[in-house]
């Protein structure tokens, strides 16, 4: 293997190289099958690990790990009351006579994003499975697998860029989720859940999930929830776009 | 307004957990412990630190513990092949991650789990599981050596004798 080390490798496989080194590495790997092969199987072990445990991190956190004598109370586990309160903004608003579970599947909504916020904004390395580089192929993808057409606002007019998207498993079924950043390094994302019920649509409505808000609404079968560590009106403004963008 | 710091972080150190612990049950009770903990000893985090390492770190030592409560503790190097407390398994199962993990000694399973992910660099993993550098380089090494050999099925039959 000549002077390529089995650290080396490992720190390849694991994107741990800084730039000199990794080409470097690249380079002595051309002339290297079998540590190509490690390098290709201890890859696949990784991605196997994320596929197999990942879907985890939207699991809904049982009641007894908030328990805890002193998280009881800070987070809105049972969202129910921020969502009840949430105030229609005057966008698409729909009187509307819920049923309970409704009224649980559209409290998990903000709740659900904020936490898939939290998870996924902070990262460096990997925020999103799919890069803004290859949107048509994200979006086509997204769409595909949420089984519904579905479209990334261009938020350019707040500042915000999109990074990418990913998958997620939802309560029922796929969700996606669309980050966006601005200059200043500050994410949001929008996630996307289609629903079961009957088509309908819903006001704006508003969430603080601790340090995250939440704006998020019901269109059609869609559900759409945007998420930030901002004031509301910043977000609020934000949430204006992209839902103009979606009903033209 | 810090332990809602500390909420945000839930679902991660349960994604470690039940990657570590092989069972959802099992998992949620460790999750459950270095919460307890982690809220316990909250006055001795340093503000301003990586709360997510501190975290992992209180997991470590929750999981060293729960081990070594059951006599399972298979951490040390030298001889980590022989004493790991594999289940008994049909060797069809181990074509399955999850069930391969359960193979591996527990301190090559930390490491790569950390690695793999939660996407901790290596110095990183050496802080939080308080062993050097090296140490996590050769279990690393090591862990996936014999998840490779695990999950291609060309070791089943001898390994399952060794680690009996």
């Amino acid at each position: 293997m000549s002077d390529l080390s089995v650290t080396d490798l490992h720190a390849y496989t694991d994107g741990q190289l800084d730039d000199a080194r990794r080409v470097q590495v690249e380079a002595r790997l051309a002339h290297d099958s079998a540590a190509t092969e490690s390098v290709r199987v201890w890859r696949e072990q990784n991605e196997a690990l994320r596929a197999l445990y990942s879907p985890v991190l939207n699991e809904p956190v049982p009641q007894r790990l908030l328990a805890a004598r002193a998280l009881r109370g800070r987070w809105p586990y049972y969202a129910l009351a921020a969502g009840a309160m949430g105030l229609g903004f005057g966008l698409g608003w729909m009187s509307q006579s819920y049923r309970t579970d409704r009224f649980v599947e559209a409290a998990a909504l903000p709740r659900r994003a904020a936490v898939a916020y939290a998870v996924y904004a902070p990262e460096v390395r990997h925020p999103v499975e799919v890069g803004a580089d290859q949107q048509d192929h994200l979006v086509k993808w997204l769409s595909k697998r949420l089984g519904h057409e579905l479209k990334a606002p261009v938020l350019k007019q707040r500042g915000f860029d999109l990074v990418g998207g990913r998958l997620l498993p939802g309560g029922k079924g796929p969700v996606a989720q669309f980050m966006y950043q601005d200059a200043m390094g500050q994410r949001i994302t929008l996630y996307v859940s289609l629903s079961d019920a009957e088509p309908r649509d819903t006001a704006f409505r508003f969430s603080q999930e601790d340090k995250v808000a939440v704006f998020y609404w019901i269109d059609g079968k869609l559900g759409y929830a945007l998420s930030g560590e901002m004031d509301r009106a910043s977000l609020l403004a934000i949430a204006t776009v992209v839902y103009r963008q979606l009903n033209p | 307004m810090e332990s809602a710091e500390i909420v945000a972080h839930i679902p991660r150190l349960r994604r470690y957990a039940r990657a570590l612990a092989g069972d959802n049950h099992r998992a949620d009770d460790l999750v459950q412990d270095t919460l307890e903990r982690a809220l316990a000893k909250f006055y001795l985090w340093r503000r301003g630190s990586d709360l997510r390492a501190w975290l992992f770190t209180i997991m470590h030592n929750v999981f060293i513990n729960q081990l070594k409560a059951r006599r399972e503790l298979a951490l040390d190097d030298g001889v980590e092949e022989g004493l790991q407390s594999a289940p008994q398994s049909d060797p069809l199962e181990l074509r399955d991650l999850d069930a391969a993990l359960t193979l591996l000694p527990a301190g090559q399973r930390e490491v790569l789990l950390l690695v793999a992910l939660e996407q901790l660099t290596y110095a990183e993993v050496s802080k939080v599981l308080s062993i050097p550098v090296g140490t996590v380089m050769s279990r690393l090494s090591r862990g996936r050596e014999r998840l490779r050999a695990l999950m291609s099925g060309a070791a089943t039959a001898t390994n399952l004798k060794v680690v009996k």
